[in-house]
C-alpha cells in the first residue's frame, strides 16, 4: 500500500463514524430475538420513530447471558449505545457507580414516575443513591407453569391444577411418550425453575429470608429441603428434554411433546404467536397453582452517558416514550408481560395476563432474584442447578449444602 | 544469541549494529508492555475482589480458594486433562499413520491431502455446529443407523454426561488431524531416500524402519506439532460453546469457558483472573521444562 492510499484509508476511517452518526439516531441494544419478543420490540421502535427520532435496532441474539457482556464491554470500552436493556436490578449497578450511566431523575420527576409506576419496588431497583438511572418497561414474573392441554388429553389424565397433581400425572405422561416437564439446557432455566419451586413450596417469607437477607441457616433448613425434594421430582420429570433454548422448550409444550414447562410469562408471547388460546389450548398456573405469588422482576432500559447533545435529547424522548400508556399497552400485549403502570387499560389481555394483573392488584408480589442477588451469586446458582438437573447422581442433600454455601457467600 | 564474546579492543558494545537494535525496539516494547505487562496485570488483579470493573482492593488468596472449591472448575480441569491427553495421542498417531500411508507414492495424493486438510479450513464454531447436528440423536448418526433397521442403536454422546467430552474430542480430531498429517508428511519427505534404501538392503521391515529410524529423525517436526496441538488444547473454548455450551449441566465445561463466564456473565473479574492465572501456570509447567531442554544448556540436538 503506498502512502497516498494509506492516507485515504486513514481519513475514511476517521470520517465514517462521523457521517454515520445522524443527529437523532439512537442505537438500542437488547436481547429480544424470539418471535414474540421481536414483535414486541417492533412496537417500541414504532412509538419511538413517531417522536421524530430514529430507533436503530441493536438486537443481540442468544439471551441475556450472551448479550450482557457485549453491552457492558461496549459501555466500559468507550463505545456506548444510545440505550440498552438490562434486567432491572443489580446487573448495571457497577456501571452506574462508576458514572457511566445517565441520571434520569429530571425526566422522572417531570413525568411523575414515582406515582405512576406500580409496584414501587420497580423504581426502587432503578434508584441508586436517590437518583433514578433506568426506565422500567415491563413486569415479568417467573412463577408460571404452562401446561399443554393436548398432551394431558393424549395421556388420558385431567389437566392438573397444581404442582402436586402435575407430579402425580407424570407417569401417565411418560407412558404416552411425552416428556412431563420441559427444561431447556441453558443454565438460567434450571436456576429459575428452582426459584419458582421455592416460592410455591416454601412461601414468600422463606424466599425473602434466603435471597433477601441471605440467611444461610434458613437455606440449609427443613423448608428448603422440601424445595430440593420437589426439584428432585422436577429433575426426574425433565429427563429427555434434549433442547437448549427456552423457546424450543416452550415449543415442546405448544406441540404437545411435553406436558408442561416452568417458565416466566414471556413464554406467553410464544403461545400467542403459535395461535394458541389460553384456557383451551394451554393452561397457566401462576405460582404453580400452590402459592399465587409473582415476582416483579422485568426489563428496564438504561441510558449510557453520551457527549452528543442531540442524542441526549433523544434519550429523554425514548425514556418518556417507553412509559407512555399507549406504548405500554401495545408492547406488553405482544410481549406477554405486565405493564409497569397501574393506570393503563388492558381490556385486550388474555386469561393468563388477567390472572397476573389480579395477583398484582392484590399485592401478592415479591422481588425477583435479579434484584436481590448479584450477578456473581446468580451465576454460581446457575452452575449448581444446571449440574443438578443434568446429573441424577447429585443428591438433593448435597445440592442443598452447596446452595447454602452460595447464599452464605452472597453479598 | 550474544554471538562472540566482546573483544578487548572493540568500540562501545551497545552501539554496535545500531540500526538493527533500533528496528527491534517496537517488537521489544510490544512483547514487554502488551504480553508481559498484560500478564502481570492479570495476575496482580487476580488477588483483588474486582467485580465488573477492575479495582485494587486486595483479598489475598480468596479468589483461588473459591476457585478450587468450585465443582465447575474441578470438572473443567478434569475435562481439559481428558481432552488434552486423548487429543494429543490420537491426533499424533492418526496424523502420522495417515501421513505414512500417503507417503507410499499413491495415486491422487493431492486430492487426498486436500480432503484431509479441508476440515482445518473451517472455524471451530462451524466444526462444532456440524458435529452438533451429526451427533444429535434425532437428526444425526443415531437416526440414520436406526432408519437402516438397527432400532436399538444409541449414539448420543452430547446428551450423556459421562461421555460428552469424547463427543467434543471427535469433532476436534476431525478438524485437527489433517494439519498434523500435513506436517508429518512434510517431515517424511525430508527423510533422505538413501535411509530407506539402506534399511531395505539390511532387510529391516518397514514398520521397524518407521518406528526406530524415521520417527527419531523427525524429532523437530514432532516438537513443532506438539506445541501447535498443545496450545490448541489449553485454549479450547469455541468448540465447546458451539457443540454443547458446557452441557449437559456442567459436564463438558472447560477452563477457558469458566474464565469467560465468570469475567463477563458473573461480572466477577477477580475470579476470572484467578482462573486464567491457573491456566497460565499450567502452560508454564508444560512449556518451561521443554524450553529449557530445547534451548537451554547443552548442545542443540536437532
Amino acid at each position: 500500500m503506498n502512502l497516498r492510499s494509506f492516507a485515504i484509508a486513514l481519513s475514511a476511517a476517521v470520517a465514517l463514524p462521523l457521517s454515520a452518526a445522524n443527529a437523532a439516531d439512537l442505537e438500542v441494544t437488547h436481547w429480544w430475538t424470539s418471535g414474540g419478543e421481536a414483535a414486541a420490540v417492533a412496537e417500541l421502535a414504532k412509538a419511538f420513530d413517531a417522536t421524530g427520532n430514529h430507533w436503530v435496532d441493536g438486537a443481540i441474539a442468544g439471551s441475556g447471558g450472551t448479550a450482557r457482556p457485549i453491552m457492558i464491554s461496549r459501555i466500559t470500552g468507550g463505545d456506548p449505545m444510545g440505550a440498552t436493556q438490562f434486567n432491572h436490578g443489580r446487573q448495571a449497578e457497577e456501571l452506574v457507580q462508576s458514572g457511566l450511566m445517565r441520571d434520569l431523575t429530571d425526566v422522572a420527576t417531570r413525568e411523575n414516575w414515582k406515582d405512576i409506576i406500580k409496584p414501587a419496588s420497580l423504581l426502587d431497583s432503578c434508584t441508586i443513591d436517590g437518583k433514578i438511572y433506568c426506565a422500567p418497561v415491563n413486569i415479568h414474573s417467573w412463577q408460571w407453569l404452562w401446561l399443554s392441554n393436548a398432551a394431558f388429553k393424549k395421556a388420558g389424565v385431567e389437566v392438573p391444577k397444581n404442582w402436586d397433581e402435575f407430579v402425580a400425572a407424570a407417569p401417565a405422561l411418560e407412558k404416552a411418550g411425552i416428556v412431563p416437564l420441559a427444561v431447556g439446557g441453558q443454565p438460567w432455566q434450571a436456576a429459575g425453575a428452582f426459584d419458582v419451586l421455592m416460592v410455591a413450596i416454601a412461601g414468600k417469607d422463606t424466599f425473602q429470608k434466603v435471597f433477601g437477607d441471605k440467611d444461610e441457616e434458613v437455606a440449609a433448613g427443613p423448608e428448603i429441603a422440601k424445595v430440593f425434594k420437589a426439584a428432585d421430582d422436577a429433575r426426574r420429570m425433565s429427563k429427555g428434554t434434549n433442547v437448549q433454548d427456552w423457546n424450543q422448550a416452550t415449543n415442546m409444550v405448544i406441540t404437545g411433546k411435553a406436558g408442561g414447562q416452568i417458565m416466566g410469562d414471556w413464554a406467553q408471547g410464544e403461545f400467542a404467536l403459535a395461535g394458541q388460546k389460553a384456557g383451551t389450548d394451554y393452561t397457566c398456573l401462576p405460582g404453580l397453582g400452590v402459592n399465587e405469588i409473582i415476582s416483579t422482576g422485568g426489563d428496564a432500559f438504561y441510558f449510557p452517558l453520551l457527549k452528543d447533545e442531540e442524542k441526549s435529547k433523544a434519550q429523554e424522548a425514548l425514556a418518556s416514550t417507553l412509559l407512555d400508556p399507549k406504548t405500554q399497552v401495545a408492547f406488553n400485549l405482544k410481549k406477554g408481560s405486565l405493564p409497569v403502570r397501574g393506570d393503563v387499560d388492558l381490556a385486550a389481555a388474555n386469561d393468563c395476563m388477567k390472572k397476573g394483573l389480579d395477583i398484582l392488584a392484590k399485592g401478592n408480589v415479591i422481588q425477583g432474584t435479579d434484584q436481590l442477588l448479584s450477578a456473581d451469586s446468580q451465576k454460581q446458582k446457575e452452575d449448581l442447578f444446571s449440574e443438578f438437573f443434568a446429573n441424577p447422581s447429585i443428591t438433593p442433600e448435597d445440592a442443598q449444602k452447596r446452595f447454602a454455601e452460595i447464599i452464605a457467600a452472597a453479598e | 544469541m550474544a554471538g562472540y564474546s566482546e573483544g578487548s579492543g572493540r568500540p562501545n558494545q551497545w552501539l554496535r549494529n545500531l540500526n538493527a537494535k533500533i528496528a527491534s525496539v517496537p517488537m521489544i516494547l510490544t512483547a514487554v508492555v502488551i504480553f508481559l505487562g498484560g500478564t502481570i496485570w492479570t495476575v496482580v488483579y487476580s488477588f483483588t475482589n474486582s467485580k465488573l470493573l477492575p479495582r485494587l482492593s486486595f483479598v489475598g488468596l480468596d479468589q483461588y480458594e473459591r476457585l478450587w472449591d468450585a465443582p465447575r472448575w474441578l470438572v473443567s480441569v478434569q475435562n481439559l486433562a481428558i481432552y488434552g491427553i486423548f487429543s494429543l495421542i490420537f491426533s499424533l498417531v492418526i496424523g502420522f499413520v495417515l501421513a505414512a500411508l500417503m507417503d507410499q507414492k499413491i495415486r491422487f495424493e493431492n486430492t487426498f491431502r486436500t480432503i484431509m486438510l479441508y476440515p482445518f479450513a473451517l472455524s471451530f464454531i462451524v466444526t462444532g455446529l456440524v458435529w452438533q447436528w451429526l451427533l444429535n440423536p434425532e437428526f444425526g448418526i443415531q437416526s440414520v443407523v436406526r432408519s437402516l433397521g438397527w432400532e436399538s442403536f444409541t449414539f448420543d454422546p452430547l446428551y450423556n454426561s459421562d461421555i460428552v467430552i469424547y463427543g467434543i474430542l471427535i469433532a476436534a480430531l476431525w478438524q485437527g488431524t489433517g494439519l498434523v498429517m500435513c506436517l508429518m508428511l512434510a517431515g517424511l519427505r525430508g527423510i533422505d531416500e538413501d535411509i530407506w534404501k539402506a534399511a531395505r538392503v539390511d532387510g529391516i521391515p518397514m514398520w521397524k524402519t518407521y518406528l526406530f529410524v524415521v520417527i527419531p529423525m523427525m524429532r523437530g517436526v514432532f516438537i513443532t506439532t506438539l506445541v501447535i496441538i498443545a496450545s490448541g488444547i489449553v485454549k479450547v473454548y469455541d468448540l465447546v460453546v458451539a457443540q454443547t455450551s458446557g452441557g449437559p449441566g456442567i459436564a463438558s465445561e472447560v477452563p477457558a469457558k469458566y474464565v469467560y463466564d465468570y469475567m463477563f456473565q458473573a461480572q466477577n473479574l477477580g475470579q476470572g483472573f484467578a482462573a486464567s492465572t491457573m491456566m497460565l501456570i499450567t502452560v508454564a509447567i508444560i512449556i518451561v521444562p521443554w524450553a529449557y531442554l530445547e534451548f537451554g544448556g547443552g548442545r542443540k540436538r536437532v
